[in-house]
Formats: C-alpha cells, sequence, structure tokens
C-alpha cells in the first residue's frame, strides 16, 4: 500500500510517522517546507512526547516527485486544500484521498481533483518543534467513511483504517463519518471561535463566556439537525470534557491569532455560517464571529 | 430660581480640566476640583490650571481631595470615567446638600449609581468634546464638539428644566458648546447604539472605526455585523418608545467615509474602548453595550447580539486580569 500524507505540519506529521512503521506501507510525504523535507530525507521523521520513534518515510517539496499513491491523507490547514490538491491531483489518479483537516468544506474542494473522496475527523494533536522533528502531544482517536458526495467504497475505508490502527493511530471506519465531524466541526466553532475572540485559554473560556459558547454551538447543533446528522456527542458536553482535560490549552485558531497568522475560520464558523444559510438555518452568532476574526486579520494589514 | 455661582468639578482628567478651566473664568464663578491624588490638588491651588489649543485661557481654583474642604456647591459636574463613578460618589456620600449633579459619562445608567449615595438632583448629559491632559495643571483643548444635556429620564422633574438651561448657558458663555433638551434620549440613544457596536466590535477585533465597519459589498465584510448590531440597538429603543434624532447605520458610514471630525485625514479613530483594551485597563462595556442588553432585557426585546458582544468584550478583560488574580 502506497500512502501519500499532504502536508507534513504537525498532524500530517504523527500520521507519516505512524505509518512508517509499517512494513507494508510505503509513505510519501508532501510539504512545501523545504528544511522540514531536508530533514525528514536524510535523518529520517522524529516524534517525540507520547510517542518516542524515528520513522524512515520519503518527503518532498516538488509533487512531481511523488509516485502514484493508492490512498492519500490531508492534514494541510483548510486554507491550503486546492493549492495543495492542485498539486497532488496526479499522484491520485485512481486513489481516495481522506481529509483529517479541520472544519466543512475541504472533502468538497478535495472531489473536485480525485476519484474518490473519504471523510475523516482526528482528534490528537502536536507540534512542530523543528525541522524534522513533531511534539505528539495527545493522544486522540480518528474516525473516517466515504464521502457522500464522491465516495471512495466501503473496503477503501475500512483498509485504510485498519493499517492507522496498526501503526498506532487508533481509527474507526463508519459507513457515515458525518456524525463524528460535525460534533468536532461545532466543538471548534464554539472552542476556537470564542477563544480567538476573547484571547481565552479554553477553560477559562467556558469560566468567563459559557453563554456564548453554548449559543454557537447551538447553532451548529441546529443545522447538523436539519442535515439529518446524528451527532456523536452532545459538543455541549464535549464542550465540558474540553475544560476538565484541557483547561489550559489555547485552541489552534487563538494560537493562529496571537501569532498573526491566516486562520481557519472560513472553514469553522464562516463555513457553517454558510451551510447553515444554503439550508435555510441562519447562525448569526457564528457568521457574526467569522467577521470579526476576518477583522482581527484585517487589522493586521492596518 | 438659585443661581450658580460655585460649581465642583469631579474628575480632572481631560474632560474635566477642559470644564474647569473654561467655567473657572467666568465672572461670579468660584471653581473648585476634587481630586483623586493630594499631588494634584497642590498643583492645582499652586498653579492654578491653564488650557491651550482651541482656548487659551488660565484659571485659578480650589482643589482638594476632601469635599468638605470646597465649601457647598450649586452645581457639580461629574466627569470620572463610568468605571470610577462608583469611587468617586463613595466620596461624596452625605455632602453638597444643596448641589445638582450634571453627568457626562459614556453610555447610559451612571444615574443609577449617583442616586444609591444621595438624593440629588440629577442632569443627564452626553459630551463630544476632547482634550489632551499634557500635565495635572494643563490640558489641551482639541475638539470643540458640543456637550448635550437634559433630564434623566428616570426623574424627569429633578431637577427642573429651567435649571437645566441655566446649566447649558453657563456653558456656553464659557466657551464651551452645549445644546439643553427637554427630552435627551433621542439624541442619547442614538449615540448609545452607535458606540456600542464600534466599540465592542472595535475592542474584540483590535480594529480602529476604520472604512470596514461600514463595508456590506462582499458576504465577508464586517458592515454585515455592524449594521445588524446597530438594527437590534434601534428595535431595543423603540420598544423603549424612543425615537431616535439620527440612525446609528448613517452615523457610522458618514464617519467612516467623510471622516468623521477629522476631516482630511485618514480616518481610523481609537475608540475608547479599544484604547482600554490596548491599555489592559477595564472598559467601559457595562455602562455602553451592557446598557442596551440590560434596555432590552426590560422590554423583552430579544438582543443576541449585544449580548454576545458585552460578554465577548468582559471575556477578553479576563484574558489579561485572569493572569493577575491577586487583582481581585
Amino acid at each position: 500500500m502506497k500512502v501519500c500524507i499532504i502536508g507534513c505540519g504537525a498532524i500530517g506529521s504523527l500520521f507519516a510517522a505512524h505509518l512508517g512503521k509499517l512494513d507494508d506501507v510505503e509513505v510519501w510525504a508532501y510539504d512545501p517546507y523545504q528544511a522540514h523535507v531536508d530533514a525528514i530525507n536524510e535523518n529520517g521523521l522524529r516524534l517525540t512526547g507520547e510517542t518516542d520513534l524515528v520513522s524512515k518515510i520519503n518527503a518532498r517539496s516538488n509533487a512531481q516527485d511523488i509516485p502514484p499513491c493508492d490512498f492519500g491523507i490531508i492534514a494541510a490547514k483548510t486554507l491550503h486544500t486546492r493549492s495543495a490538491m492542485e498539486a497532488v491531483a496526479h499522484i491520485f489518479k485512481d486513489g481516495a484521498v481522506c481529509s483529517v483537516q479541520n472544519g466543512v468544506g475541504s472533502e468538497e474542494i478535495i472531489a473536485e481533483y480525485v476519484p474518490r473522496v473519504i471523510q475523516g475527523t482526528t482528534f490528537p494533536a502536536g507540534h512542530i518543534t523543528g525541522p524534522g522533528v513533531c511534539n505528539h502531544d495527545t493522544i486522540g482517536v480518528t474516525t473516517i467513511g466515504p464521502f457522500a458526495a464522491k465516495p471512495a467504497s466501503q473496503e477503501e475505508s475500512d483498509r485504510l483504517a485498519q493499517a492507522l490502527t496498526r501503526s498506532g493511530m487508533e481509527t474507526t471506519s463508519l459507513a457515515d463519518p458525518r456524525g463524528s465531524m460535525w460534533t468536532k466541526v461545532i466543538f471548534n466553532c464554539a472552542s476556537n471561535g470564542v477563544g480567538s475572540l476573547t484571547r481565552l485559554p479554553h477553560g477559562i473560556a467556558c469560566d468567563q463566556v459559557r453563554s456564548v459558547m453554548s449559543a454557537v454551538a447551538q447553532e451548529g447543533i441546529a443545522v447538523a439537525e436539519a442535515l439529518g446528522i446524528t451527532l456523536e456527542k452532545n459538543p455541549e458536553d464535549m464542550i465540558d470534557y474540553g475544560r476538565e482535560v484541557a483547561y489550559r490549552h489555547k485552541p489552534s485558531m487563538l494560537q493562529d491569532v496571537e501569532a498573526q497568522r491566516p486562520t481557519e475560520v472560513d472553514s469553522l464558523n464562516g463555513g457553517l455560517a454558510d451551510i447553515g444559510d444554503e439550508i435555510g438555518i441562519p447562525c448569526p452568532l457564528n457568521r457574526a464571529i467569522a467577521l470579526m476574526i476576518k477583522g482581527i486579520e484585517h487589522s493586521w494589514t492596518l | 430660581m438659585k443661581e450658580i455661582k460655585r460649581v465642583c468639578v469631579v474628575g480632572a482628567g481631560a474632560i474635566g480640566s477642559l470644564l474647569v478651566g473654561h467655567i473657572g473664568v467666568l465672572p461670579g464663578i468660584t471653581m473648585t476640583v476634587l481630586t483623586r491624588r493630594e499631588s494634584h490638588a497642590k498643583d492645582l491651588n499652586e498653579q492654578g490650571l491653564k488650557v491651550s489649543g482651541k482656548s487659551n485661557l488660565h484659571t485659578n481654583v480650589i482643589a482638594s481631595t476632601k469635599p468638605e474642604d470646597l465649601g457647598d456647591v450649586d452645581l457639580v459636574i461629574l466627569a470620572t470615567k463610568t468605571t470610577a463613578v462608583d469611587a468617586s460618589m463613595q466620596r461624596l456620600e452625605g455632602h453638597f446638600p444643596n448641589t445638582t449633579i450634571m453627568m457626562i459619562q459614556n453610555g447610559l445608567g451612571c444615574e443609577n449609581v449617583v442616586r444609591r449615595y444621595g438624593s440629588w438632583p440629577i442632569i443627564a448629559g452626553l459630551t463630544f468634546m476632547s482634550g489632551v491632559r499634557q500635565s495635572d495643571v494643563h490640558v489641551e483643548y482639541e475638539l470643540d464638539t458640543p456637550t448635550w444635556i437634559g433630564p434623566w429620564d428616570k426623574e424627569a422633574h429633578s431637577p427642573g428644566y429651567s435649571f437645566i438651561k441655566q446649566v447649558e448657558a453657563l456653558i456656553n458663555k464659557s466657551g464651551l458648546i452645549s445644546k439643553a433638551y427637554e427630552d435627551l434620549r433621542p439624541v442619547q440613544w442614538s449615540k448609545l447604539i452607535f458606540n456600542s457596536a464600534v466599540n465592542a466590535i472595535g475592542a474584540v477585533t483590535d480594529l480602529p472605526h476604520v472604512p470596514c465597519f461600514a463595508d456590506t459589498n462582499e458576504l465577508t465584510d464586517l458592515g454585515h455585523l455592524v449594521k445588524n448590531m446597530m438594527a437590534e440597538g434601534v428595535a431595543i429603543a423603540k420598544a423603549q418608545g424612543i425615537e431616535l434624532s439620527s440612525d446609528p447605520w448613517e452615523m457610522n458610514c458618514k464617519a467612516v467615509t467623510q471622516g468623521g471630525s477629522h476631516g482630511g485625514e485618514e480616518y481610523a479613530h481609537i475608540t475608547s474602548m479599544l484604547n482600554d483594551v490596548r491599555h489592559k485597563s477595564y472598559t467601559e462595556v457595562d455602562w455602553i453595550t451592557g446598557s442596551i442588553v440590560r434596555a432590552a432585557l426590560e422590554v423583552g426585546v430579544p438582543a443576541p447580539y449585544h449580548e454576545t458582544l458585552y460578554r465577548l468584550v468582559k471575556g477578553v478583560e479576563k484574558s489579561w486580569s485572569q493572569k493577575q488574580p491577586a487583582d481581585h
């Protein structure tokens, strides 16, 4: 089995390094960050923290140097989904690409470039500590399944999940992965959206502005309901659980805001509000949050 | 009717100093100042107060940190920030039994705080003028825009409109600009709704009042939120029976396209709330956006935008204050 990781940042590195341990899987990684690519090719991809391993994989900054693969796992930031897919489309002429990205809307873009798509949601976390090195911050499960509008086969989804689970990245393959994805999307809209505007870590935001987080989550729950999606968990419970286990955790979008990097808000609060508009379930607070995070991004240009 | 002879300005920041410096030079007026710091009172007593910029004045004053040193007065002008009203009133409690208190705080509702400390007649007010405090004894007069006063809507009979007209005349005679209204709420609420959206959104986004506040071409333009939030404020005002004097959305568009009062320059006004956030000091959101949330509750009108922005700004305040547990 040949697998290409598309976007070998923190999440991509966790998948790539784990899969690299398996004898029957050949792992490729596409990433534009040349120093990271060079370090991986010279010394292997190293994980620290929750996992301690060095994995030999093939990294390339030019996608033309990567052979055809059976599977892709795209872990690029959602801002880069289209440009990444443009670069790697030729690798998957007969392959299936699985998104483990945040938010909504990526699978639709991927479907424009490859024949079969797998929708995924992932919970592990990590951060790149230097070229070729990623710290595995938290262990978490991944849920995948055929993307209804342009599906991979269930067999393909199962096969990818089994390989990931064998490699140490626990993954479940479902016929309908939407419940899992939407649960995380709604959680993220509340935690990331409100955290980015108040600059509060998750747990402190829960203590200070829980009612706003709830109002934001409830809009998402109404949209999921109207779409006929059965949520895997109640996002409100996830918010509370997050307060217990990750009190001082700064949501990724808050980290982006603090570092003045473009955020994924178009795939989170903005994406949710767009879907709400399409199906006639308005999400005024998610829209408001999206506009204000765009406002923050605009403030960096003044 | 009582003639105004002795005036006390409480809080000599930029606005307070402008009032002291102008009204204090009027013949027949004794100007007193209640300060927070001893050194401020001492310097004012020794050097008087100088105004430069749009006016060129120097006035002698009687200043103290203790109200009992200032004698009886006919008019108190409370010129502190909203966040300092409570502390100032604690010091005024039991003093100046014959005075009327004039307010010029941002937003709405500081009158209620004053009333908790005494039964003085209250004049509601708001000011558009601005100045820069150069030192304890020197203020520069920047924007010669008006101060509007009128009866406090909760107690419109007190102190009586003729006295309010007398205060208006006093301020105008001093070289500052004032206008009295029999019903202040239409102008007060127009500015309140405008300020609530522009200040709160600015505080959260770190944006000065820039043209994107009026952009509505694209779905992702910030103007949509500003417009929706202002429309919510207008609906709450309407439910309160208040007819606005100006449309807040038009005020917003005009300010960012015509450059407000700074004609010519590129307009990017740093609102007071944004300034507070940037300096990590508590904002006036309780009296601005918060007062609209409370007014909405009174009349049972939903206010999701105001409630959300109110709580977000409170959250922003926590983002720095929670790191200093000793503060509370």
